[in-house]
């Protein structure tokens, strides 16, 4: 990959759990151009596969007819924008309180951690909807060779 | 893809996971830890040598067996986990929760002290 050109890479999947894996592979090819930490990069394999679970799952109902979008932007010698882009019903973010372990492990809930998980890999997380599309656009710095 | 062989020898059933824990696969680890959960077994040890990937959906699985296995005084204990995927149960602390060790042998002599 040339030095300092900014680059821009994107794919657009049905909402299906099974094409998780695909999301996956897409990030980690991507990411692999570049001269990142390979533990890093698994890190933000996980935050995408996250985000787009959670999309995916409860914004719409594992209905393979609709569709949502991965962009990523990298920056060379800056950071990394990953956007997750879909119609749907949107994330409140706002109202989002991180659960605590011991109240999962007490009620049993088997969601709950995806974000914490994200929350904790990523220099920043947004959700924003505008015009019937909902972003969920993260940050991650690089570290500057 | 994810398989999950399970064996049993003396008290210990193990889990044998191949391949990879995400929102998809998990379903079947749920089944598989309550089948084994089932079979009151005096330790579950899980093989995860062969599981390349687990994101928040599997390690929900685990955390929500957790009573329930303090409760039948049953232990679990994991080992062969790659660098990899012991970061993911280290991102959230997970790794203090759970007993992660390196082999089949450490496994079992921990599962005894346990």
């Amino acid at each position: 990959m040339p030095r300092g050109l900014r680059m821009n890479y994107n794919i657009k999947v049905s909402c299906s759990k099974e094409r998780l894996k695909s999301i996956r592979e897409f990030v980690k090819d991507t990411l692999s151009d570049y001269a990142i930490d390979e533990m890093e990069i698994s890190q933000l394999v996980l935050a995408v596969d996250e985000i787009c679970a959670n999309m995916i799952i409860h914004s719409h109902g594992c209905d393979e007819t609709q569709t949502i979008e991965i962009k990523i932007d990298v920056e060379p010698n800056q950071g990394i924008v990953f956007q997750v882009i879909d119609k749907g019903v949107s994330f409140n973010f706002s109202t989002y309180q991180e659960p605590s372990l011991e109240k999962i492990i007490e009620t049993k809930k088997k969601g709950g951690i995806g974000l914490m998980l994200v929350k904790r890999i990523m220099d920043d997380v947004q959700f924003s909807s505008t015009d019937g599309f909902n972003v969920c656009r993260m940050f991650k710095k690089l570290q500057k060779n | 893809m994810l398989e999950i062989k399970k064996h049993t020898e003396n008290e210990y059933l193990t889990l044998e996971i191949q391949g990879d824990i995400d929102a998809s696969s998990s379903i079947h680890l749920d089944a598989a830890m309550e089948e084994a959960l089932g079979q009151n077994p005096g330790a579950i040890l899980i093989d995860a040598s062969h599981l390349e990937y687990i994101s928040s959906a599997g390690l929900g699985v685990f955390m929500s067996y957790i009573q329930e296995l303090e409760n039948k005084n049953i232990s679990l204990v994991f080992y062969g986990m790659s660098e990899k995927v012991k970061n993911v149960f280290q991102i959230l602390g997970l790794d203090q929760l759970l007993t992660i060790t390196e082999t089949a042998e450490d496994a079992k002599r921990i599962a005894n002290e346990l």
